[in-house]
């Protein structure tokens, strides 16, 4: 924070430095906590943890038919457990027959200790909205065409259930070693809104 | 309740807005908003429903109108407000001396124990809230059912573009407690919840889009048999 305003801050940041003071005297919070809190999310939980189970998945045939069977079981089997994994981890496998997807039309549920926090558009109401509507215009945006025979399921995270899409592993990926394919998993296909694909060498 | 926090199936907001390289947060006073929805829910000051409730009560215009973390700072203020942790008054005061004086500092504490027990939350186990009862489902995979056409002014988890729908049980998720009952305060009410398949068809008429299944985590309160 800068010593000097050029121009008055918002209401918003006053409103919060209030409630954070208050908290704080109250016992309830430390700016501590903040930081810490804050820390977690910007460099220990976040995409990186749900490639590294997705990677695993396409390496192992055994923790994939854990990880379809008992998502919760199989993530926590790589030491990701935690706040935002609701009460329950569901993970859906994506196949050239069946194209997964996730959201949140009522709010913003999302799988936090696999992806770590939603990015905007996933909390926006043109995603929430349409996402159940309008699927493949959805997708179309996001620059995923899927051909016409393929089904989209659209898994609408209304309770405490948290979706995770196991993407469809690119050809041509069979020489790379498992952290070299988590390297190649973004979020949003772990969302379902992108597919995976193969580095530039291996196309 | 029947409110714009209900969005699925809703026209008119355009195109999805994506920001390539999107930070984490976009602004510092989102981080403590964050942090107290956290504390709240941890020390028991109020839970996930009600808090989800709170975003839902929101002035209804103000919320298409206002970002993510300004929904969590409407509720969680809201929240601390109500369960009487904080005095309206003494934040409204609170929120005038910082205005008036924007670079006061905050309280220093130091609050190793209060650290540690959120981390171990957090990162560890996290903060699911276990039913005692356990019901038996009524429904299994496969079942045909019906959405009640439910229409209540409080909180639900079934949303509107879904009530009245016939779908198909896909899955049975276990006991959960009941949204509708816990987030205004008439206890946990634990029931079975149920992935429940619907046709595209079946939700949007003839505008759906071909080969699209849309499924919905919904309660056993929800539904009503249906003829196969």
């Amino acid at each position: 924070m800068g010593s000097h305003h050029t121009e008055p801050e918002p209401w918003v940041v006053h409103r919060v430095r209030a409630l954070e003071s208050l908290l704080i005297e109250k016992g309830l919070l430390s700016t501590e906590l903040v930081d810490k809190v804050v820390q977690t999310y910007e460099k220990d939980v976040g995409p990186m943890n749900g490639a590294r189970v997705v990677a695993r998945a396409w390496v192992d045939p055994a923790y994939k038919r854990r990880l379809l069977d008992d998502g919760t079981a199989a993530i926590a089997e790589l030491g990701f457990t935690g706040r935002g994994g609701g009460d329950k981890m569901v993970v859906h496998e994506n196949t050239p027959a069946i194209h997964n997807m996730v959201v949140c039309t009522l709010c913003s549920c999302y799988p936090w200790i696999v992806l770590g926090l939603p990015p905007v558009w996933y909390k926006a109401p043109a995603y929430r909205s349409r996402a159940v509507l309008e699927p493949r215009k959805v997708l179309a945006e996001f620059g995923v065409e899927l051909p016409k025979d393929t089904e989209i399921r659209v898994w609408d995270s209304s309770a405490e259930i948290r979706y995770m899409v196991l993407p469809q592993r690119p050809e041509g990926t069979e020489g790379l070693s498992e952290a070299e394919l988590a390297a190649l998993v973004t979020r949003d296909a772990m969302i379902g809104v992108a597919l995976v694909q193969a580095p530039a060498a291996a196309r | 309740m029947n409110g714009v926090h209900d969005l699925g199936g809703m026209h008119g907001f355009g195109r999805i807005e994506r920001e390539p390289n999107e930070p984490v947060f976009h602004a510092d006073w989102e981080k403590p908003v964050l942090v107290m929805n956290l504390i709240g829910m941890i020390n028991h000051i109020f839970n996930i429903d009600e808090f989800r409730h709170g975003v839902e009560r929101m002035e209804q215009a103000r919320y298409l109108d206002t970002s993510y973390y300004e929904h969590w700072l409407a509720s969680v203020e809201r929240l601390f407000v109500e369960k009487g942790v904080i005095g309206r008054d003494e934040l409204d005061a609170r929120t005038r001396h910082f205005e008036k004086n924007p670079d006061a500092p905050l309280p220093d504490r130091k609050d190793p124990e209060l650290l540690a027990r959120v981390m171990d939350v957090l990162v560890r186990k996290g903060m699911a809230e276990k039913s005692e009862s356990r019901p038996a489902p009524r429904f299994k995979p496969g079942d045909p059912v019906v959405t009640r056409n439910w229409q209540p002014a409080g909180h639900t988890r079934l949303p509107g573009y879904a009530r009245g729908h016939r779908g198909r049980i896909h899955a049975i998720h276990g006991v959960f407690i009941l949204p509708d009952a816990h987030a205004h305060g008439r206890g946990r009410c634990p029931e079975p919840l149920y992935s429940v398949g619907f046709e595209s068809g079946e939700l949007w008429g003839d505008t759906a889009e071909p080969k699209e299944r849309v499924y919905i985590d919904l309660w056993e309160s929800y539904l009503h048999p249906a003829e196969a």
